[in-house]
């Protein structure tokens, strides 16, 4: 049981966790949860673990309420929500010492759910909905929503914001609204008559998530489309990526639309295919639309040899790919950061492509834009490397602002003035020294047509078989790569360390969803004396300031999310750093990350240099 | 292949056509394909039929994938845009650019390995779009560029160079497309100008996906003795089942036909294709009957040409999608993004 003095600890910071069978409604009662206390000013972080599956598996939802504004997962349960016989075992198992356990007394409860060091609460919630409502399918969904007011009552969870929240969702639909808020209000009253409420885990009313929403990044990318002009999606539906293009669909209905005539501003392709979906991408983008696919890594492998075609003739794409755990067809509702290599070398030969690396739903609006810009600025593959922790989950994000002056960077594109203007165009002569040449579209000039190929070709874009002429255009591609260096958003420093003690500067560097692990990670180093730079790389090529900040540390923790060490690898092949420097820390689980692996990881490290031995313990 | 350019300048005496154009201004980079290719005829029907129509160069984009077919869109209309993409996966190209312009005429130069075999996936999910481009396979059974393996189009029965049979049924495209739904399809043959030439105008001015698998022989790996893609094979077994003429809009139908040869059919542009049956008891606007029609001959062993279907009523890609008649690419950015207003209304959903 929690003493006295820990229940002030546990205001409004503590993991509850819901452990349901999928397709029984139990998210629409967890979004509920989540969403009240969120409304009720108090930051919130959500992790959907469901399965490959549409019906009949186990599913759990994970949501801490956490005062701090901590984003990532703590490691700790301290009230499981065992809705599914099927996995009482781990389920108790799983709960922190102390915690609590509420499952449905329905049906005598079973030997497995038994543990001395933890509160065991039973509230039958399925014979109470068999008794009040008709129909196994209402039976079966308000079940869950009973269970959410059984919460609400145990946790102090404003009932007020959960019915209005209701009213929100069953705006048209009166008799739903009605079941629901009977089912949320004889859950409350159940919990209110028989136990001891509220649980020392309580939430409290704060001020901390105004100007906040909860937003999940594919959601957020599929609106950072929308608002980067791109009128032509294809793609091929695969989990976790499938609400991307779904989200891109549902916004342009609502605004792509002409009212009067019916006709659309976007043209969805639901390609064959991930070949076919990439082949229409870079058919867009060659005509000049702003054109984007999202996928993930078994779509990236089969799109590898349009990739290759789209580097090599210059042709701008944008590439969702929404990281699932591989190899092969891996676990599809898992997450990692496994694609880094295979994305930053897609395709044969000599190949480089730029990455991007949002960390949650805000960057993903704003790097859709950002990758939309710099394919088209560098004529080229940009890919978005976002992952199922950040797509599919709910995140507490600033509310998204837009900035009226922005106008999209459409490149070196010729007008058609230009082109009349011209002697001869010529596709690959490079006139600025940047390695950026201009382009045509068709339809524009007869003088600005060209061939397009991915067979080799000279500056003019003719066919060749000519090694100085090959190796002028491939060497050009390379100087190219460097000024993308120069374009790709820059990594964030933050630096922890304060003054100097005698060389021993120690840096994180990561990308992408381990950030919210690595801040919480930070401060609790910070309060055990640990004092760590830290550097969120956002793009690929690796800027100046990575170069400086691995050059100035000298012992470097690569945090990332896959087995290999693929960030490391790509930092140590593609940069001036000295291997002896990084120490990886490596979470592959499937799970998204907490801060309890890197926290390990740096004081195991620490713990072996011993001249900081003494600031660790 | 010819190593000699032909001069610059054209003879002023050269016939033009509405655009003030002559038929050199159409014309490509020179073929570096095998003297007497039935492709370079393909491409030269291409040249006569662009010119004919009087489509400004720059309208057109040229579309292929890999193979000695796919190198052909180098050979016409410079002033074109062309894409030579990868092996098989020219359909795919195509519905992008299509996508993003609806005002240009595609035309796609595909082989029967490129289309039948690595691509025919894309080729098949082309026609269920019904996306808006000419489609023509230089089919000759055979890969002429790794030197004379059999493609999927080889018949039963069909000899290689050195000898070896062909034991693997052929996947004919035309009786594919029509199983598949496709809105024009014709068959013909490299070496008949007259029925290719409007067969082409005809494919360009379709509303929707235009096939034509032309027969085109292959000079060095399939033009001998026991072939069935053979020049001699071809003129020996080829039967013009409907020939098509092309009538531009405005344009008084002057051919005179027999009583009941004859009908017309009206494309979107307001100009007319007139076919003439020469097997009374085929009709190029049954599917079902075509089918069976084509099917039957095939086994007979005879190659049925001319326009073997047409469906000027299916609506094609961009109508089905309701897309603006405004291309995608073409529409301001303004129209394309809500702003901050719309933004604020959207984050309300989110809170």
């Amino acid at each position: 049981m929690l003493q006295s003095a820990d229940a002030a600890d546990r205001l409004n910071d503590f993991v509850l966790k819901l452990a349901n069978v999928n397709g029984t409604g139990s998210a629409s009662a967890n979004t509920l949860l989540m969403k009240s206390i969120f409304r009720m000013g108090v930051p919130v972080m959500g992790k959907n673990y469901f399965p490959s599956n549409i019906q009949g598996l186990p599913t759990w939802y994970e949501i801490r309420v956490t005062r701090d504004g901590y984003v990532a997962r703590s490691g700790r349960i301290d009230l499981m929500v065992a809705m599914n016989a099927e996995t009482y075992a781990r389920d108790v198992q799983e709960v922190s010492p102390g915690g609590f356990l509420l499952y449905d007394s329905s049906w005598p409860r079973p030997t497995l759910l038994k543990r001395d060091d933890i509160t065991i609460l039973g509230a039958p919630f399925a014979l109470m909905c068999n008794e009040t409502f008709k129909g196994v399918r209402a039976r079966i969904l308000l079940k869950n929503i009973m269970c959410a007011g059984a919460l609400a009552a145990l946790l102090e969870i404003d009932l007020d914001v959960m019915r209005t929240l209701l009213g929100e969702s069953y705006a048209s639909k009166k008799s739903l609204l009605d079941s629901n808020v009977r089912a949320l209000e004889i859950g409350y009253n159940y919990a209110k008559e028989h136990f001891s409420c509220p649980l020392p885990l309580r939430v409290q009313s704060m001020d901390k998530t105004a100007n906040h929403i909860l937003i999940d990044g594919n959601t957020a990318a599929g609106l950072g489309c929308m608002y980067a002009g791109a009128t032509v999606g294809a793609w091929y539906p695969i989990t976790p990526s499938t609400s991307l293009m779904d989200a891109f669909k549902s916004f342009c209905e609502k605004w792509r639309i002409d009212p009067v005539t019916g006709e659309r501003l976007f043209v969805i392709v639901q390609a064959e295919d991930e070949l076919s979906a990439i082949g229409a991408v870079v058919g867009a983008s060659w005509n000049g639309a702003r054109s984007f696919t999202p996928t993930s890594g078994p779509g990236i492998s089969l799109m590898n040899e349009f990739i290759g075609l789209a580097y090599y003739a210059e042709i701008p794409a944008v590439i969702f790919d929404i990281q699932r755990v591989g190899p092969s067809t891996g676990m599809p509702t898992r997450t990692q950061q496994c694609d880094l290599m295979l994305a930053a070398y897609a395709s044969h030969g000599d190949t480089r492509h730029v990455l991007l690396f949002p960390n949650n739903p805000e960057e993903c609006f704003h790097m859709a834009l950002a990758a939309f810009d710099l394919a088209e600025r560098l004529q080229t593959p940009v890919f978005v490397m976002s992952d199922l922790d950040i797509g599919m989950n709910d995140w507490m994000c600033p509310v998204l602002k837009w900035d009226e002056s922005y106008q999209p960077d459409r490149g070196k594109v010729l007008t058609k003035e230009q082109i009349a203007a011209l002697e001869k165009f010529q596709r690959f002569v490079d006139k600025d020294g940047d390695g950026i040449t201009a382009r045509t579209l068709p339809g524009v000039h007869p003088k600005g047509a060209f061939f397009t190929r991915g067979s080799g070709h000279n500056q003019y874009g003719g066919y060749t078989e000519d090694a100085a002429e090959y190796q002028l255009v491939v060497d050009r591609l390379k100087r190219k790569f460097d000024t993308a260096k120069t374009l790709v958003p820059k990594a964030l420093i933050t630096a922890r360390s304060g003054p100097r003690d005698g060389g021993h500067e120690i840096g994180v560097i990561s990308i992408g969803s381990c950030d919210g692990a690595i801040n919480e990670a930070l401060d609790i180093l910070k309060r055990r004396g640990v004092h760590v730079d830290y550097m969120r790389v956002r793009g690929f090529p690796f800027g100046a300031e990575v170069e400086e900040f691995l050059a100035t540390h000298s012992l470097l923790f690569v945090v990332e999310q896959n087995r290999d060490a693929q960030f490391k690898s790509l930092l140590t092949l593609e940069t001036a750093v000295s291997k002896e420097k990084l120490r990886s820390i490596l979470h592959y689980s499937g799970l998204p990350m907490s801060s309890a692996c890197i926290v390990e990881g740096v004081v195991a490290e620490m713990g072996a240099a011993p001249k900081i031995r003494a600031a660790v313990s | 292949m010819s190593f000699i350019a032909k001069p610059k300048v054209a003879h002023p005496g050269l016939p033009r056509n509405e655009l003030g154009l002559t038929r050199r201004d159409y014309e490509g980079g020179m073929s570096t394909l095998c003297a007497g290719c039935g492709h370079d005829s393909v491409t030269a029907a291409i040249i006569e039929a662009v010119w004919e129509l009087s489509l400004r160069p720059e309208t057109l984009a040229k579309l292929s994938g890999i193979g000695c077919s796919s190198k052909t869109t180098a050979y016409f209309v410079n002033g074109a845009h062309g894409f030579n993409s990868v092996h098989g996966r020219m359909p795919s190209i195509a519905t992008g650019a299509i996508a993003a312009n609806r005002d240009l005429h595609y035309i796609g130069v595909s082989g029967d390995g490129d289309t039948l075999s690595i691509g025919f996936g894309q080729f098949a999910h082309a026609i269920r779009r019904n996306i808006d481009m000419l489609y023509m396979i230089e089919n000759n059974g055979v890969y002429g560029l790794t030197k004379g393996q059999f493609s999927a189009s080889a018949d039963v029965g069909s000899k290689a160079k050195r000898g070896e049979e062909n034991a693997q049924p052929p996947v004919d495209p035309v009786l594919t497309a029509l199983t598949l739904g496709c809105t024009y399809i014709a068959r013909s043959f490299s070496g008949d100008k007259e029925q290719l030439v409007p067969l082409i105008k005809g494919g360009l001015m379709h509303k929707g996906f235009a096939l034509i698998d032309v027969l085109s022989p292959c000079v060095t790996f399939n033009d001998h003795e026991g072939s069935t893609k053979s020049y001699g094979f071809v003129r020996d077994h080829y039967d013009e089942v409907v020939h098509a003429d092309f009538v531009p809009p405005a344009t008084e139908i002057t051919t005179q036909y027999a009583a009941g040869d004859a009908t017309a059919v009206t494309l979107h542009d307001g100009s007319r294709i007139t076919l003439r049956k020469l097997d009374p008891s085929y009709d190029p606007t049954h599917r079902g009957k075509a089918f069976n029609y084509l099917r039957d001959k095939l086994q007979q062993g005879e190659y049925v040409t001319g326009l073997i279907y047409i469906d000027e009523h299916s609506p094609e890609f961009h109508q089905v999608n309701r897309t603006s008649t405004v291309a995608m690419n073409q529409v301001p950015y303004a129209k394309l993004t809500p702003g901050s207003k719309g933004l604020e209304k959207i984050m309300a959903r989110y809170r």
